[in-house]
């Protein structure tokens, strides 16, 4: 493959574009917590997290962490102006009730009918844990998938159908790797972008379900900002 | 005359009994209430249900519980957290039973017993392992599964400040699972950081009212 991926903060960078100014946003823990640091300075988005905080801001200074002020992850934030505190129940009644506008999660499998897996694998050793990821998934009104194409391993988690188990069924809208932006469509995935010198064939090698293209395919380059 | 300040966190915990279901508020190791905890611990109830967002992390509070082997159940939702060390150990071993429920549904189940509900349909973990041996109903052309309330013999929660009467405020965000647990326990214990006098805390800005406490002990911070 001569094709260049984009970095982390590149794939960040391209999710943060697609999130219209005034939104209210769930960021999901791992790569996804990246978006935050990268929304271009004239957008006003108000970030949400599970534990009752809106408008949460960036990581505090050293010397200056609250740990009654923490993310989803247990890691200090802030308070932006105008933010506020609540409690678990409105929390996860402002995911459920449709009043997030986007959510960027991680994931493990994505099928072609946009079902996600991101929960739990097929490793019995570790105890289960879900946290917020089954409300989140059925509840933000546009759900974005921010994740490696593969498995570390070079195992497709583009799917026909997921092998591991789902948080939920028919939920993802688009699905950013670092090869391509690729959305889920009635018909299964289609792709939109592809980065520069990524030939079709390559992807569809990375790919276990099969890829419609987009009349007019753009290049995925990571946003000026 | 009201007054449900008491003068020990041991005058706190008291009267709880064995094979009670207590409530631990706390998301991480924001707004849980370590030392009540502690105080249970002391007090010595055994095969306890306890139900609470993660299982506790290194030696304190729910991870001390589990590790004096007083804890028969847990009902989390997120167990498995960095230093989680007892729950795991004992989750292997088969010494503890786990529940696990979807973050969301765990808040609104207990919300549901604190308004007297007989639970409600979500749809949240409908096409989930989660949802399975539940009833799953189309509501609106999207599948929910029913949940039931749950409800604490015992609620242990942490917060802010609290006046004699029990009306509470809390502190950012480890106000997190405390209101809602505070109505849906038939005796509710909270530690505060300082007692005020009654009519100090501003009535519009009081998150819990003190109709959903029962006893409230100041631990200095």
């Amino acid at each position: 493959m001569t094709a260049t991926p984009l970095s982390h903060t590149g794939m960040a960078a391209r999710v943060a574009q697609d999130i219209p100014d005034g939104s209210y946003v769930n960021l999901g823990i791992g790569m996804p917590t990246l978006v935050g640091n990268v929304v271009s300075a004239g957008k006003e988005i108000v970030f949400h997290s599970e534990n009752g905080i809106l408008g949460m801001g960036p990581a505090p200074a050293a010397g200056e962490e609250d740990w009654e002020l923490i993310n989803a992850g247990k890691a200090p934030v802030t308070l932006v102006p105008g933010g506020s505190y609540f409690h678990h129940t409105d929390s996860f009644m402002m995911m459920r009730g449709g009043h997030i506008d986007v959510t960027v999660l991680g994931a493990f499998q994505v099928s072609a009918q946009g079902d996600l897996a991101n929960w739990a694998t097929d490793d019995a050793h570790l105890p289960p844990a879900v946290g917020g990821a089954m409300d989140l998934a059925v509840g933000a009104k546009r759900v974005l998938v921010l994740m490696m194409h593969t498995t570390p391993d070079g195992r497709p988690k583009l799917l026909p159908e997921c092998t591991y188990p789902l948080t939920a069924a028919q939920v993802v809208d688009r699905i950013y790797t670092e090869l391509a932006v690729i959305d889920v469509t009635p018909a299964g995935f289609l792709v939109r972008e592809m980065v520069e010198g990524l030939t079709r064939e390559e992807l569809e090698r990375r790919t276990a379900a099969p890829l419609a293209y987009a009349d007019e395919v753009t290049v995925l380059a990571p946003p000026v900002r | 005359m009201i007054d449900k300040r008491v003068g020990s966190l041991a005058a706190a915990v008291e009267g709880v009994e064995d094979g009670a279901t207590v409530l631990v508020g706390g998301f991480g190791a924001a707004g849980v209430p370590v030392e009540l905890v502690h105080a249970l611990l002391e007090q010595g109830a055994k095969d306890l249900t306890i139900v609470t967002n993660n299982a506790g992390s290194g030696e304190t509070d729910v991870a001390a519980l589990i590790r004096e082997r007083r804890v028969r159940k847990i009902i989390c939702s997120y167990p498995r957290s960095a230093g989680s060390i007892w729950f795991e150990e004992f989750y292997r071993a088969g010494d503890i039973e786990l529940e696990l429920v979807p973050q969301g549904t765990l808040s609104e189940r207990m919300r549901a017993a604190g308004a007297g509900l007989g639970g409600f349909f979500t749809p949240a973990g409908a096409d989930s392992l989660l949802a399975r041996g539940k009833e799953v109903r189309v509501i609106g052309g999207r599948r929910h599964v029913f949940e039931e309330p749950l409800r604490g013999d015992v609620a242990l929660v942490q917060a802010l400040r609290a006046d004699r009467w029990g009306n509470l405020v809390y502190n950012k965000a480890a106000r997190n699972f405390g209101p809602t647990m505070a109505t849906a326990a038939e005796l509710t214990v909270v530690q505060v950081r300082a007692f005020v006098e009654l009519g100090e805390l501003d009535p519009e800005a009081v998150v819990t009212p003190g109709i959903f406490v029962d006893r409230v002990v100041e631990v200095a911070a």
